[in-house]
């Protein structure tokens, strides 16, 4: 453990009855950094975060947070890290100035000080306009944005957020996205937890890919993507087309095997970059395969997911959609 | 959907000094000090008086409750109890008084059980302050509502005939008891509360428990005219001591041996129930 490590965790372990939750993770997470912690619903990330930041007791293995223990002194700890859940912690009932005042005044500021610092975060966060305005007219993402500024006013060195974009749309992910970036930039360490890999690759220095408990796979967003590839060309055979001898084609031209899905005449083919597209096409063309349809997408958590635990994300109906809203990029 | 932008970067005019962790860990302290707590709870307070105000609704227990029963209860069983309503009123207020603060407490409970399903609590045990203060907050906000069930019930007795013996200081020390033992009591619904699972279960908890304890003691009627048994059960439960210690001081004035056993009761309550209540507040994490 050096001094600038941020959090330190070996062995972190969580049991609900029979079920091993989080089960034996080790994580390092080094100053200055933002670390992604990757996975499915149900993975154990929010799990995770909730005994590191002590909100639940530690049922094994040790953690510590620059340096201090977490089951030892669980109020130093809360000293020194901001939480912001994945449901917007804030008091519905109260306006947006009061709720930040009053965390402000629980955690020791004096009434000018506290109203000064909501002023300020709200400022900063774009709430302004809305700043006595009842929660309950909030949009999702300003609710999200006034949950952020409140894990901040006592400018906590660590922050956890749990999946912080999800359910926001397009553009307000973006905000969220520069706003974390905007934290380090001020000196904040930040562990997020988040089940998109394009978050991960957008905010991440690395990135633990987590399941079922267990840590799967760790390195930055690129190792990663790699690891299944760059990109994915998705077609869709014509109707009596051989699947047999495209998936041969496919393992000639680019060497990997593609994933065929069964019952249907979609064919995945993993690629180190987007080219390879036209290697396979034309080796397709060339063997007589004929092609209804043809894309090529990032890859989804659920194909990081294949390559690296030889299951899927065990959400298939979720997966579909998700796999709907990515961006496809077209053929260069 | 707000217009709203978002600039990420504070600009050089609001630019705060950079996070320094390690200024941040020789700063963190191990634990809450007593001051900090009483701030704390004074701020929890402030946030429970907030709501209160602005959902008045929350009212309606603590102002037509007294109002109400002290009338129905009055012209109901002031004859066949007492002879007359007149008569029946020293005996009755008394006891009106402490059933109204009882079940005041019942919707201390019940409130906290609605309330800690809320996502702010999730903030709440997340920030570096004493476990009780989430707990113990409402609870000093709650002397208002035990203040005016208390003071609505007299002021009703007195429209409608009542006379207070003790006078000015004998009322307002009886007040002074029902608010302090009510808090205490609360104490109690405050741990229903942590360990029931739902608000409507609290309710139910509360009922079983408000119900015996108020129409087996002194309050409504004189004890001689129970059975033995319920007698031995009635000298026993503290709301009779309530009763009396509250008849007491405002109908003659004076600070009796029952004033102390009440006293002692309520401080008895608040030390079993308020580390209960604490504990299994915190296992709900």
């Amino acid at each position: 453990m050096t001094p600038t490590t941020a959090v330190h965790a070996t062995g972190l372990m969580k049991t609900f009855g029979d079920f091993r939750a989080v089960d034996g993770i080790d994580l390092d997470v080094q100053q200055g950094e933002i670390f992604g912690v990757l996975g499915p619903n149900g993975a154990g990330k929010t799990t995770m975060l909730k005994m590191l930041a002590t909100l639940l007791p530690i049922d094994g293995g040790r953690a510590s947070v620059f340096g201090v223990d977490v089951a030892r002194e669980p109020h130093r700890i809360r000293q020194l890290l901001g939480v912001t859940g994945q449901y917007a912690s804030v008091d519905e009932d109260l306006t947006a100035t009061e709720n930040l005042w009053l965390f402000g005044r629980l955690q020791g500021l004096r009434s000018a000080d506290a109203r000064a610092t909501a002023r300020r975060l709200l400022e900063q966060f774009g709430l302004q306009e809305a700043a006595n305005k009842p929660i309950a007219q909030f949009s999702g993402g300003m609710r999200r944005r006034l949950d952020l500024a409140a894990s901040l006013i006592t400018r906590p060195p660590l922050i956890f957020l749990d999946e912080p974009t999800t359910g926001l749309d397009p553009r307000t992910r973006g905000q969220m996205w520069d706003t974390i970036r905007g934290l380090v930039a001020d000196g904040c360490t930040v562990l997020l937890t988040t089940q998109y890999l394009d978050e991960a690759d957008q905010l991440a220095d690395r990135v633990s890919v987590i399941d079922r408990g267990r840590k799967v796979a760790q390195g930055t967003p690129d190792e990663l993507k790699t690891s299944v590839g760059n990109s994915t060309l998705q077609l869709r055979l014509a109707a009596g087309a051989d699947q047999e001898l495209a998936a041969q084609v496919v393992r000639r031209v680019v060497g990997l095997e593609p994933v065929l899905t069964p019952g249907s005449a979609y064919m995945n083919v993993p690629l180190d970059a987007a080219d390879g597209a036209a290697d396979v096409l034309i080796g397709l063309r060339q063997a007589g395969v004929r092609i209804d349809s043809v894309s090529v997408a990032q890859p989804t958590l659920d194909e990081v997911f294949l390559a690296l635990t030889g299951h899927d994300t065990g959400e298939a109906e979720q997966a579909d959609t998700e796999i709907n809203d990515r961006p496809v990029l077209e053929v260069r | 959907m707000s217009t709203l932008t978002l600039d990420p970067r504070p600009t050089a005019r609001a630019a705060p000094p950079a996070v320094d962790p390690g200024a941040a860990v020789a700063r963190a302290r191990a634990r809450t000090t007593p001051a900090e707590l009483i701030g704390q709870t004074l701020s929890m307070a402030w946030r429970a008086l907030k709501k209160m105000r602005r959902n008045p609704e929350q009212f309606f227990d603590v102002t037509f409750q007294p109002l109400l029963f002290t009338a129905m209860f009055a012209y109901i069983f002031g004859g066949a109890i007492s002879g007359n309503v007149q008569r029946y009123l020293p005996l009755m207020i008394p006891g009106i008084v402490a059933q109204t603060v009882l079940t005041t407490c019942m919707s201390t409970g019940v409130q906290l059980r609605e309330d800690m399903e809320k996502g702010v609590f999730d903030r709440f045990k997340a920030l570096p302050i004493a476990r009780i203060a989430p707990l113990a907050g409402p609870m000093v906000a709650d002397l208002v509502r035990y203040l005016i069930a208390a003071s609505l019930t007299f002021g009703m007795g007195i429209i409608i005939g009542y006379r207070p013996g003790g006078g000015v200081l004998g009322v307002l020390g009886a007040v002074a008891l029902a608010i302090f033992t009510g808090w205490a009591m609360a104490w109690i619904f405050t741990w229903f509360g942590t360990i029931a699972r739902s608000a409507r279960a609290v309710q139910g908890y509360s009922m079983m428990v408000l119900f015996p304890l108020t129409f087996l003691s002194n309050a409504f009627v004189p004890v001689r005219t129970l059975p033995p048994a319920l007698r031995t059960f009635v000298a026993i439960n503290p709301v009779s001591h309530l009763v009396s210690a509250t008849r007491d001081l405002a109908n003659h004035g004076v600070i009796s041996g029952q004033v102390g056993w009440t006293l002692l009761a309520a401080l008895v309550v608040i030390a079993i129930f308020a580390p209960l209540s604490v504990r299994s507040y915190q296992r709900h994490l």
